[in-house]
């Protein structure tokens, strides 16, 4: 690998990677981050490249295995460029097909992706309404770059804005054009990022500043992190050079969760080879500016991903929280300045940068920039969309995510993750910004989106956020860890039909003091799953306390199942019943013996005829 | 020197202070549970919490760790603050009903009711015994391990270590284990009784008629 001495060498190398690239030569790309080689992806990567070797195609046609594209739903998929053909869920032989129509330059009719709406066959990926309704930003670069191959993303002009900036512009200019794009941060809070930048920059002179990759995102169904890492790492790294030449921060840390091993591998990769064109180390491209980058890796707490607990972990001692102030750029690691900003925050600095600010300042409404957000649960198509801010919620779920995925229709959608709230059905057309979604007793968090259908039953909801965050309070802070833990019980009693009204003021009672009192932004926040539902589900509550009823047909306590006579007595769910509970003659209608059910619902999921009911 | 009013009152103290030491100076009484004068503060009980700021961006913060600002505004016993710290010592009682400094303090501020589920644990997890431990024993002994629920306190693995050396401290310090209250109804988890008692228990005729073991009785030192 070159080693770069200065700008001209950037340059001359970029150039190089310009002219030798020939973008019409079509390329098979795959995408495998871990969503798609969970789903299969490896089995096409392989299959893709033994057909290459076996037909002597090498030169002929290229192959890009890549981070996620964001359609998970529809992986293992495969995007052919340049024509930019899109085959959904491809398996073996199919991607053997694939190969062959493209070496006599044509398209596998039958794969193609189908519009459930229409009915029609959609040939590009930029006509499907799953990526049309989009904005990809950042996420439309994890197609053009192997996230393992430096010179990719030097080919698409990575690097560059730090490179011009490194050379041409001062420290404060830096700063001041990130304040001017009015960026703010994605990892929860949303804090001006050129501010936050400033307050760095402006912390005690001289040696020993650190900025920090939060990449924890521990957020139950998030993973917007792990795609930008996976996917495209040297942008991460191309945004934190930048945050170092703006503020004078001399190293680095990235903070990953040990359960992303791709990212790491991906990480670790990357930081390697930037090292090694000495894009990171001493005295880069000769003008002085020095700044390395280590990793560290988290055990995976989700409250490590708290500032003051992330920097203690960093340490190494327990990742707990501590009280601010002193905030991390006044005393962070080791007692240094430190400024931690998110993995997306990171992300998106080049791209804010690479053209001019006031480009960037036209995208979105209220906020500016776009958001990624992983959208999941009851929605037909799962996966991670990136939307301008300001987009409604509405076109979020229903143009891109194309609506409910079974019969039942939509009723709320969870923002935030754990520190987030439930907004219905009925506000979707408020705009996604940090003060609207506030507004609505939820926030932007991290970007988790979870779709919930009228099976879903808002006091289930509840009572699993706040299972997982008794779970990871650190439990250091008092009411934090035991107001949890009690908030827990309150709800469990009246999902299991031992619910007051006594319950229901003392948790509200409860819950509005912790969300006063505790320490850190996760108790703070824990609240919110309770109160959101309270707040627009509060009828769903009182079903469950007056009438010992779980409208949804959840609440294990409260439900029952029978069989009506639509049953064939085909004997499915004697067999899939664990409790033995199902009893009958063969072609006879079946009884279930109530006290052995368990509520489990497996004979429901198993019978054909719609015959199990649920009361 | 720096500036700053408290409960209305414009009072002038060091730099550096926390706003728990500037109110107790001027006379303000804060509850406290995990600090300790001769420790580093902790800010984990949060019976210390104290409103600043104006309405309606005031926010409560807790006192034991706030260093003062110039211009402060500190209520130590607004509604905000009186309703969050009665909750939280309904949390202790539900918790923790045998700590004489818990009942001591659920009468201090009129706390009338539990409504949780009772648990009798003998630990609050307010920090105080490893702070005593590492800072003024210099040992290191024991630490909290686990997280949520499963957080606890002990030596690593609950072998016994060899840099104790079982100087008591730990004990001595604890608000929970060491002041032990026996009240007659164990169902019931507040019983005031002690507390609420004038002329206090030294001039009654033996503590023995109080249901309290401890000898000798604590119930004087009582505020
Ligand atoms: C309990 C808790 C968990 C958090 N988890 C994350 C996380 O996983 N990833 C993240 O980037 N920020 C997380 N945050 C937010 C960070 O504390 C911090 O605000 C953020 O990293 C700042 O970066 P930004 O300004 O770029 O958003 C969490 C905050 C809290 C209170
Ligand atoms: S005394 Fe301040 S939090 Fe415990």
């Amino acid at each position: 690998m070159d080693y770069l001495r200065s700008r001209e060498d950037f340059t001359a190398l970029q150039k190089r990677l310009y002219s030798d690239y020939n973008a019409d030569i079509p390329t098979i790309i795959i995408p495998a981050g871990t969503c798609g080689q969970a789903s299969g992806a490896s089995d096409l990567v392989r299959t893709a490249q033994r057909e290459i070797i076996k037909r002597k195609l090498q030169g002929k046609i290229h192959l890009r295995i890549t981070g996620c594209h964001g359609f998970c739903e529809m992986e293992p998929s495969v995007l052919i460029e340049p024509a930019g053909t899109f085959y959904p869920r491809v398996d073996i032989t199919g991607m053997k097909r694939i190969i062959d129509a493209l070496v006599r330059a044509e398209v596998v009719e039958d794969l193609l992706f189908v519009d459930e709406e229409t009915g029609q066959k959609i040939t590009r990926q930029d006509d499907i309404p799953f990526y049309r309704h989009q904005s990809r930003l950042l996420l439309s670069q994890n197609e053009k770059i192997d996230p393992l191959d430096v010179y990719d993303y030097l080919r698409v002009s990575g690097y560059s804005a730090f490179v011009r900036l490194l050379t041409d512009m001062e420290p404060r200019q830096v700063i001041k054009e990130v304040k001017d794009s009015g960026l703010r941060g994605r990892g929860g809070a949303g804090f001006p990022t050129g501010l936050k930048w400033e307050f760095l920059s402006d912390a005690a002179d001289g040696k020993g500043k650190y900025i920090v990759c939060n990449a924890d995102e521990g957020d139950p169904g998030a993973y917007m992190d792990r795609s930008l890492l996976e996917g495209n790492p040297h942008s991460i790294v191309e945004g934190m050079l930048i945050g170092a030449y703006a503020t004078g921060a001399d190293q680095g840390v990235m903070y990953v969760r040990t359960e992303y091993p791709l990212a790491i591998k991906h990480l670790n990769n990357a930081l390697k080879q930037s090292r090694a064109l000495g894009l990171l180390g001493r005295n880069i491209l000769g003008t002085g500016f020095s700044f390395d980058i280590s990793l560290v890796k988290g055990a995976g707490a989700f409250v490590c991903g708290e500032e003051t607990a992330l920097m203690r972990s960093i340490e190494g001692k327990m990742g707990e929280p501590r009280q601010r102030p002193p905030f991390p750029v006044q005393k962070g690691i080791h007692g240094k300045p430190t400024l931690i900003n998110n993995v997306e925050t990171w992300a998106n600095i080049p791209v804010v940068l690479k053209n001019s600010v006031q480009e960037y300042t036209k995208i979105g409404r209220m906020n500016t920039g776009t958001k990624i957000f992983s959208l999941v649960g009851k929605i037909k198509n799962t996966g991670l969309v990136e939307v301008p801010m300001g987009t409604p919620i509405s076109k979020i779920i229903y143009d891109i995510g194309g609506g409910q995925s079974g019969k039942a229709g939509i009723k709320a959608v969870q923002t935030g993750g754990p520190s987030g709230g439930c907004i219905p059905e009925k506000m979707f057309d408020i705009p996604i910004s940090y003060e609207s979604l506030a507004q609505a007793g939820s926030i932007m968090g991290s970007g988790g989106m979870i779709v919930m259908d009228e099976n879903t039953c808002m006091i289930d909801v509840a009572k699993y956020f706040m299972n997982f965050l008794k779970d990871e309070s650190c439990g250091k802070c008092f009411p934090c860890r035991k107001g949890t833990q009690r908030m827990f019980e309150l709800l469990d009693d009246i999902a299991s039909g031992r619910g007051t009204l006594d319950h229901l003021k003392t948790l509200e009672e409860l819950a509005l003091v912790l969300k006063d009192v505790t320490m850190c932004g996760l108790g703070q926040t824990a609240p919110n799953p309770v109160l959101s539902t309270l707040k627009y589900f509060r009828d769903e509550y009182l079903e469950h306390i007056e009438h010992k009823r779980c409208p949804a047909g959840v609440c294990k306590g409260l439900i029952s199942f029978t069989i009506n006579d639509l049953c064939t007595g085909c004997g499915a769910c004697v067999k899939a019943c664990p409790e033995q509970a199902i009893t009958g003659e063969k072609k006879q209608r079946h009884v279930i013996d109530q006290d052995r059910c368990s509520r489990c619902g497996a004979c429901r999921s198993i019978c054909k005829f719609e015959a199990i009911e649920i009361h | 020197m720096v500036t700053l009013t408290i409960n209305g009152l414009k009072v002038r103290v060091e730099e550096g202070m926390t706003i728990l030491e500037a109110a107790r100076f001027v006379g303000f009484p804060i509850p406290t549970l995990c600090h300790n004068d001769g420790l580093s503060p902790y800010g984990a009980c949060r019976l210390c919490v104290v409103e600043i700021g104006q309405e309606p961006k005031s926010k409560l913060v807790s006192s034991c760790t706030y260093p003062v600002e110039e211009g402060l505004t500190v209520r130590t016993a607004s509604q905000r603050v009186l309703k969050a710290r009665g909750m939280i010592i309904e949390l202790l009682l539900a918790s923790c009903p045998q700590s004489k400094t818990i009942q001591d303090l659920a009468s201090a501020h009129g706390v009338h009711q539990q409504r949780f589920k009772q648990e009798y644990e003998d630990c609050i997890l307010c920090g105080l015994c490893v702070r005593t431990c590492s800072e003024q024993m210099m040992a290191h002994a024991i630490g909290f391990r686990g997280r949520g629920e499963n957080r606890s306190i002990g030596t690593p693995f609950d072998i016994s270590s060899d840099v104790c050396r079982l100087c008591g401290g730990c004990m001595y310090i604890c608000p929970a284990c060491q002041l032990r209250c026996t009240y007659n109804q164990p169902q019931h988890a507040i019983c005031n009784a002690c507390a609420n008692l004038r002329p206090p228990c030294i001039e009654k005729e033996g503590y023995n008629n109080l249901m309290c073991y401890m000898e000798p009785c604590v119930a004087c030192e009582i505020k």
